[in-house]
């Protein structure tokens, strides 16, 4: 620092001016941590879907919009967009309401076992499509355990399914927050005299509204994008956006339709986008958190969520993984074994061109590389998105960058997979048929989660405290490894659990990449459970059970590395 | 700072080691001096090993496998494509997407001397390398239990004897269900929309996927569903002979649809050569024998059944069939007019 001996009348602006280099140099920091990612979702998902609805739009060379007064003209495309609506708003107010209560129990309060109960609400959100609907089609269609429900092919069977998928996305969201929130305002109102359920409606409820409403609008980006379930589920009666696109762009190669169904479903993923980034700024504003805060589970004051959330967490979420466990014993000769010795053959009659086991370790190999990708790139968006520029101008920027990472969730894999046979075929970038591709793709799939998990504990950080180190005399570099490094390891954790785990369960994208030679465990799973024959239904459903377990797995030793529980997943 | 620091290092070697080895990265195997003939087929494609080892020994050709996704797919994938190939050759373009693949000059003119007479070539372009029927499959043991006969034709299921005892497989989701609407489309011509609204009306049920249908709706299967009428294939009862050597499902033959797929070389290969070889070698004695049990279809030419698939499958005698170029024209209405008439319930 300057000499102690210096007049501060002389010394302040020379401090002034070496600060505001420093200032620039970690602004054009920032700008270069921005740029890598940005230039990698540039190439690896603009570029290809941009390239794939353009063709869409393009008729003998020219501009040709009229697709869209033609494709939303026909009461197809009204049916479509209308079902999405509602099984998307249905889906994400039945995960609400149930899924409150399970942040309750399962970040408020605290019981024995409770770490368990958090890994495995994680496990459906990163399963396989295809397995999920064969576990909830067996167990309620006619003949099934629960087929006298009458629910196998109704938009209710949908929804639960939406439930199954995006509970812990409410749970994780919301507890995260309620673990937190400062408890002696609600024993204030206990203590004037409010009920329980009038201190919980006027105190805590208003409190948690902005992660509600953030969990809300995911959720709901989730479920009016949902794919495989939906068509397991329901069939071709309750067609989505989604759906559509598929059936129009691999059946019917009608790209118009195709371009202009997802024109549609970027306009609902970025309305959903905008709410959620209201709801967030709003919760990161008005809020005074404190270090997680849990009191042990009492059933006598607890029994209304503590009985909600067993029933979800037994009936929606365990029976159908139950279901698939219990079934993967099972072969025609008896109970056994059989199904999980035969994952070191390649199927009956040759099913598969590797085996079960060579699968899975292709599988972790593309995870571990799009993990690192994932994460890398990940660390980089939040570094940037977690800053709160004074200009309004820069603001908007980030709050810009936020939303463009988040769009690939609302974008159908089927595009994204036809987008990169037209765009990635000429050198440099040849890669159609290359196996750097799966990681790729996952990476890209997994990176907006990687993001909400690491930018809230990095917003957290109180900006005086860097303004602090730089006044002190530390560099940006310097700055960020002593002020946010620590932040950023704890919630490293969780983030490369998150991308491991979804790495291994993505199916969508993997599907139109993986090579026959090489496929990964969904994949093999899928191929599997196509063939006739028990052998080849009971490894497919080993084969979950050992996805699921790794999955568990997986997230729980995440789980376990994290100790803030700022994040949003 | 502790705790902190033991987590930074082992996230450190974690990614020391992803970074060092067991990564998917460079893993490929580096492709054999003399050069590579790339297939683009469906995600169903198998053969045993050593099948493809054996076309490198006897050509010098290393083969790639490109696999974009199901067979429907795969056509639309090469005409979009088409300013800059997938690869060399091609196999899996079905009876039903042929005529398209043709049409929308994807393929190159070749046809293997070795092809078998008989078989389309639409023009010159294409090979049947493999062929197999989908039908209904009936649980015998279901109906035997029940006292009802087996059903012996489409016309069986509009009875009220038969009523909520059917699952078929949505023709605009899954490439059975598309044949199968081509049968009733072929045997009724054009009444099929009237059987079908009969074979709704009757409670036949729609599942999206053959998986789903099979396993879980069907009872003759593992999955042991209520339903003892599915859709499938012709070969799916030789798998599901028991200890004893009894099947317990069979085909109705009355219902089966034959689905050829072809192999051809596509039009603009960088090695046109080794696409044309790839093609003949599908035809080789060794790939016909082993397409049965590696990809649960017939073969072509006159090579032995395996056991099972000659005593319980057999390929049907007299199966349905349209005009590729039929298909290529209308495929697309029937699937709009099925999905109105499944909308009209």
């Amino acid at each position: 620092m300057t000499t102690t001996a210096a007049p501060p009348e002389v010394a302040a602006p020379r401090v002034v001016r070496r600060q505001a280099s420093r200032l620039h140099l970690g602004a054009l920091g920032l700008g270069v941590a921005a740029l890598v990612p940005l230039a990698f979702l540039a190439v690896f998902f603009a570029w290809p879907v941009g390239t794939l609805i353009a063709r869409g739009f393009v008729t003998d060379g020219a501009l040709d919009l009229s697709g869209f007064a033609e494709v939303f003209a026909r009461p197809r495309t009204q049916r479509i967009i209308g079902q999405t609506l509602l099984q998307a708003t249905l889906g994400t107010t039945a995960a609400v309401l149930l899924g409150v209560p399970g942040a309750y129990v399962l970040y408020r309060v605290s019981f024995p076992g409770q770490r368990v109960v958090r890994a495995l609400v994680t496990v459906p959100f990163v399963l396989p499509t295809v397995v999920v609907g064969v576990a909830f089609r067996s167990l309620l269609a006619e003949g099934g355990p629960l087929g006298f429900l009458g629910l196998d092919g109704t938009l209710a069977a949908i929804v639960l399914a939406l439930v199954f998928f995006n509970y812990s996305v409410v749970v994780r969201t919301v507890g995260g927050m309620w673990a937190r929130l400062d408890p002696r305002a609600t024993e204030a109102a206990a203590t004037l005299g409010a009920s329980p359920a009038r201190a919980f409606l006027t105190v805590t409820l208003p409190a948690l509204t902005p992660a509600i409403a953030s969990a809300a609008s995911v959720v709901f980006l989730f479920c009016a994008t949902a794919f495989g379930v939906v068509l397991i589920l329901g069939g071709q009666r309750f067609g989505t956006i989604e759906t559509e696109i598929w059936v129009q762009t691999t059946q019917f190669l009608d790209l118009r339709a195709a371009a202009v169904l997802s024109i549609a479903q970027l306009v609902v993923v970025a309305a959903a986008l905008w709410v959620a980034g209201r709801a967030r700024s709003a919760r990161e504003r008005a809020l005074q958190l404190r270090a997680a805060h849990t009191a042990p589970l009492r059933l006598r004051r607890d029994a209304v969520p503590a009985a909600v959330t067993g029933v979800v967490v037994l009936v929606l979420l365990v029976a159908p993984l139950a279901n698939l466990a219990v079934r993967s014993f099972h072969t025609p000769a008896g109970w056994s074994l059989d199904n999980y010795r035969n994952l070191a053959t390649t199927g009956g009659t040759n099913a598969l061109t590797v085996t079960v086991w060579e699968a899975l370790a292709n599988s972790l190999r593309i995870a571990v590389d799009a993990t690192v990708l994932a994460v890398v790139l990940g660390v980089l968006v939040a570094v940037v998105v977690s800053r709160r520029p004074r200009s309004p101008g820069a603001r908007r920027a980030i709050a810009g960058l936020d939303a463009v990472f988040m769009l690939p969730l609302g974008v159908s894999a089927v595009t994204v997979g036809f987008g990169f046979l037209i765009t990635l075929n000429r050198p440099p970038l040849d890669l159609r048929s290359s196996l750097v591709l799966i990681p790729i793709a996952q990476a890209i799939v997994a990176l907006p989660l990687v993001v909400r998990t690491v930018m809230p504990v990095l917003r957290a950080i109180d900006p005086r405290q860097r303004e602090a180190a730089a006044t002190l005399g530390a560099g940006p570099l310097r700055v960020f490894a002593t002020i946010d490094g620590p932040h950023l390891v704890r919630a490293l954790g969780l983030a490369v659990g998150f991308a491991f785990a979804i790495s291994l369960g993505e199916f969508g994208a993997t599907a139109f990449l993986a090579r026959p030679d090489r496929p990964t465990l969904p994949v093999v799973i899928f191929r599997l459970i196509g063939r006739p024959g028990a052998e080849n239904l009971g490894m497919a459903l080993a084969a979950c059970v050992i996805l699921a377990v790794l999955t568990a797995v997986v997230m729980s030793l995440a789980e376990r590395l994290r100790i803030d529980r700022t994040g949003e997943w | 700072m502790t705790p902190s620091f033991g987590r930074c290092a082992a996230l450190t070697a974690a990614a020391a080691l992803a970074l060092g080895g067991c990564s998917v990265v460079g893993g490929d195997p580096e492709p054999t001096a003399g050069g590579t003939v790339t297939l683009v087929t469906h995600d169903s494609f198998a053969l045993s090993d050593g099948l493809l080892d054996q076309f490198t020994a006897e050509t010098g050709w290393e083969v790639e496998l490109v696999a974009p996704g199901d067979g429907g797919a795969l056509v639309n994938q090469l005409i979009l494509t088409q300013d800059s190939p997938l690869g060399d050759a091609v196999f899996g373009i079905d009876t039903t997407f042929a005529s398209r693949a043709v049409d929308a000059g994807v393929l190159a003119q070749y046809t293997s001397p070795a092809a078998v007479d008989g078989f389309e070539t639409l023009g010159g372009y294409l090979t049947a390398v493999d062929q197999g029927d989908v039908c209904l499959n009936v649980d015998l043991e279901w109906f035997a239990d029940a006292d009802l006969p087996v059903p012996e034709g489409f016309e069986d299921l509009l009875e009220p004897g038969y009523a909520d005892l059917t699952v078929v497989t949505s023709p605009v989701s899954s490439s059975p269900g598309l044949a199968f609407l081509l049968a009733t489309v072929a045997h009724f011509e054009d009444g099929w929309q009237d059987y079908w609204r009969g074979l709704l009306g009757n409670g036949a049920k729609v599942a999206d996927g053959w998986s789903d249908a099979y396993y879980v709706d069907f009872s003759g299967s593992e999955g042991a569903g209520p339903r003892p009428i599915v859709l499938s294939y012709s070969s799916s009862p030789a798998a599901e002979v028991g200890e004893d050597g009894v099947a317990r499902t069979a085909n109705v033959a009355a219902t089966c649809f034959r689905q050829v797929e072809y192999a051809g070389v596509i039009a603009g290969a960088e090695n046109p050569d080794g696409a044309e070889a790839l093609v003949d070698f599908l035809l080789s004695e060794e790939v016909q024998a082993d397409i049965p049990g590696s990809m649960y279809m017939y073969p072509v030419t006159d090579v032995a059944l395996p056991e099972e698939w000659a005593q319980h499958a057999p390929l049907t005698e007299d199966p349905l069939t349209l005009d590729p170029a039929t298909i290529a024209e209308k495929r697309g209405s029937w699937q709009e007019e099925w999905v109105a008439l499944l909308e009209e319930r």
